[in-house]
């Protein structure tokens, strides 16, 4: 049993400057979480607290059901992935991967068993006797994956593990992360600033804001039902279009007015749901996959209206038209084929099934 | 004819506007210009110590007159002597205990202010150099005060803990123990300097991954910090063994070779033969002696850190 619980825990450092803020976690035996933030958030800290590497200052940290907040991190039975590898430069891979199981005076047949059982998961059996110089920036990579995996902890934690990688290797990486948890299914903690490495391994997301948790939950459920106007932000790439509007009722039915005249009726389904807001000022958002050219949208609940295209990037399976509406730009996403070009007017759709209200004040989504 | 003669001169005006071309090219070569601008540097080493290295060979093959060639038989009457190979001894003992304290107490010492927040540690860092910036010879004159027979605040101290009194300076010993005693004071905050910096370049990570690994303070130590400085170890101890083997202030205003010719080192004793008692043939013989230990001495270490950097870096 590896679940790891963090219960109401406060980071602050000297002149009460508060890193995390008091938060609540709890993941589960196996779990793939993934803690994502922009810098700042307190996303490596908590990682840092699980990992004993950072006291708390109030709190509990739980690991297997052990309280750990006292205990030292070689006795947590975890083990950790660092951005820059971390590898000891004078050792051998095989020495790397093997110097957690020597200290604890394992017997060397079983350290030789386990370290090769590793290398060959990571295929990087041929490099055992080479020292990390001589070892490509994915190759320590595996190194230091190999190392946890041959502890076999009760938890794995990575900080940043991809950040120093190319974005080909990058992607590589990723996929090999994923394989490996499926092969060893060991609780894992990642923490990352890349939305897309986020969505991509986690079982679930924790997205973190200013030292609290802002939102936790499956990858899909956080892209699709975003809680607050960060999240709903910081998932998504290109991230959501946000606009100033207001809500409005008339004869029996709400609508959002744009100060530039466009009128964007609410769909039926969720006039219960903005009731509240009606008559106030809301933050209307939109993901440039709901803001597309009229022929690929259903005909309910669309609004269309002409923009005129300031860039146009065509990405291949698809083109992104960036525009500038009431101040600020908007990217809308469009079918390769549709013709667009900067500076000719064209019509877009905005699929209203798919918009998201929210309250500017709270910065809550309604 | 005129076609011929025209060639021919075309042919030597080519061959000089070749010549010219291979010079220029040879002038703006990088290792040429690296050459020139090193000359200066060479200029000096040749004249301060490639001349006097080969001088004192020439010398150490004189009789003691300087009017004959002697061959090896300086070094053969040095191989004779008792007293020499007492200076032998000596040296040893002295460059390898003190520069094993140096270390030990400058490795100690960086530790310590390693793990002092930097505001304060500017202040100890300061406080801790001075031994090394103040001239040896004028701090060897306060110990040799310290140590005096007569007035010594060691004694004074040790008497105040009830320890009998010390003849500092009186028994060969002691006098050794002391030499090396300043010698350590003096030399220990480069070795804190050296160890300070090469402790702040290795990245917190690693300890980090140690800690996690299992790794107790002292296993961190062992397993990272030690790998990790092994470089600067060798080099600092090299030159510290070079520098100490070579020491002439200390044993010169703290014993003068003292007592009954018992704290000599080879630099002293090359003094005291060569100039003092004017046998300059056999003081450079004893000079040299130095050399092919050192040399060996170099060899091995720069040997090992050469490997470790093709290794590591």
């Amino acid at each position: 049993m590896a679940e790891v619980s963090v219960r109401k825990v406060v980071k602050a450092y000297e002149g009460n400057v508060q890193a995390v803020k008091g938060i609540d976690l709890e993941i589960a035996d196996h779990e793939f979480v993934v803690l994502v933030g922009p810098s700042g958030c307190g996303k490596s800290t908590t990682l840092r607290m699980i990992a004993g590497l950072e006291e708390i200052t109030s709190g509990e940290i739980a690991i297997g059901g052990t309280v750990v907040n006292d205990i030292p991190p070689r006795d947590r039975d975890i083990a950790m992935v660092f951005q820059n590898y971390a590898l000891y430069p004078h050792m051998s891979v095989y020495e790397n991967m093997a110097f957690g199981l020597t200290l604890r005076k394992f017997p060397k047949a079983e350290i030789a068993k386990r370290v090769n059982n590793a290398a060959r998961i990571l295929d990087i059996e041929p490099l055992l006797e080479r020292k990390p110089k001589a070892l490509s920036g994915g190759q320590r990579q595996r190194v230091a994956m190999g190392r946890a995996i041959v502890r076999d902890p009760k938890v794995f934690l990575f900080d940043e593990p991809l950040s120093n990688l190319d974005a080909k290797l990058r992607v590589q990486m990723r996929t090999e992360i994923k394989k490996v948890h499926q092969k060893v299914r060991t609780t894992t903690v990642y923490v990352t600033h890349d939305q897309v490495e986020a969505m991509t391994l986690a079982d679930r997301v924790v997205v973190m804001n200013h030292g609290i948790i802002e939102q936790v939950g499956p990858p899909q459920e956080l892209y699709h039902h975003p809680r607050t106007r960060f999240v709903a932000g910081f998932i998504g790439s290109p991230a959501m279009n946000f606009f100033p509007a207001r809500m409005e009722n008339g004869s029996g039915a709400l609508r959002l007015n744009l100060p530039n005249g466009i009128v964007l009726p609410v769909p039926a389904d969720r006039t219960a749901r903005y009731q509240g807001a009606a008559g106030r000022e809301v933050l209307f958002g939109i993901r440039p996959e709901h803001l597309t050219e009229p022929k690929n949208l259903e005909r309910d609940n669309i609004a269309v209206f002409d923009v005129t295209p300031e860039v146009i990037e065509p990405m291949g399976m698809e083109t992104l038209v960036h525009f500038w509406m009431q101040g600020a730009e908007i990217c809308a996403r469009i079918d390769p084929t549709t013709p667009a070009e900067p500076g000719v007017p064209m019509p877009l759709a905005a699929d209203l099934n798919h918009m998201h209200v929210i309250d500017p004040e709270s910065g809550m989504v309604l | 004819m005129v076609a011929d003669g025209s060639h021919a001169l075309g042919g030597m005006a080519s061959r000089d506007r070749g010549r010219a071309n291979a010079m220029q090219r040879f002038a703006r070569r990088r290792s040429t210009i690296a050459f020139l601008m090193t000359l200066p540097l060479l200029a000096i080493i040749v004249g301060l110590v490639a001349y006097p290295a080969a001088y004192a060979i020439y010398l150490s093959t004189l009789n003691r007159r300087m009017t004959a060639f002697a061959g090896t038989l300086n070094f053969e009457l040095l191989f004779e002597s008792d007293t020499f190979w007492m200076v032998a001894f000596q040296s040893c003992f002295f460059a390898i205990t003190a520069v094993v304290l140096k270390a030990s107490i400058g490795f100690w010492l960086a530790h310590m202010l390693h793990h002092i927040p930097d505001k304060g540690q500017r202040k100890w860092r300061g406080m801790l150099l001075v031994p090394w910036v103040i001239p040896p010879a004028l701090s060897t004159l306060g110990w040799w005060w310290m140590f005096d027979p007569s007035y010594s605040s060691i004694n004074w101290l040790l008497a105040v803990i009830s320890v009998p009194e010390v003849p500092w300076l009186g028994h060969h010993w002691w006098a050794r123990i002391a030499i090396i005693m300043v010698n350590v004071w003096i030399g220990a905050p480069f070795f804190m300097i050296m160890y300070l910096a090469a402790l702040k370049s290795v990245p917190e990570q690693l300890y980090e991954a140690a800690m996690i690994d299992g790794a107790s303070s002292f296993q961190r130590l062992r397993y990272v910090t030690l790998p990790m400085m092994a470089n600067i170890i060798s080099i600092t101890v090299l030159f510290s063994l070079i520098v100490t083997f070579a020491n002439y202030d200390i044993v010169r205003v703290l014993t003068n070779g003292g007592p009954r010719d018992l704290t000599h080192v080879f630099a002293s004793y090359a003094f005291q033969v060569g100039i003092l008692s004017g046998n300059i043939p056999r003081g450079a013989a004893v000079s040299l002696f130095m050399f092919p230990i050192l040399a060996l001495c170099a060899f091995f270490v720069l040997r090992s850190v050469t490997r470790r950097n093709k290794e590591q870096m």
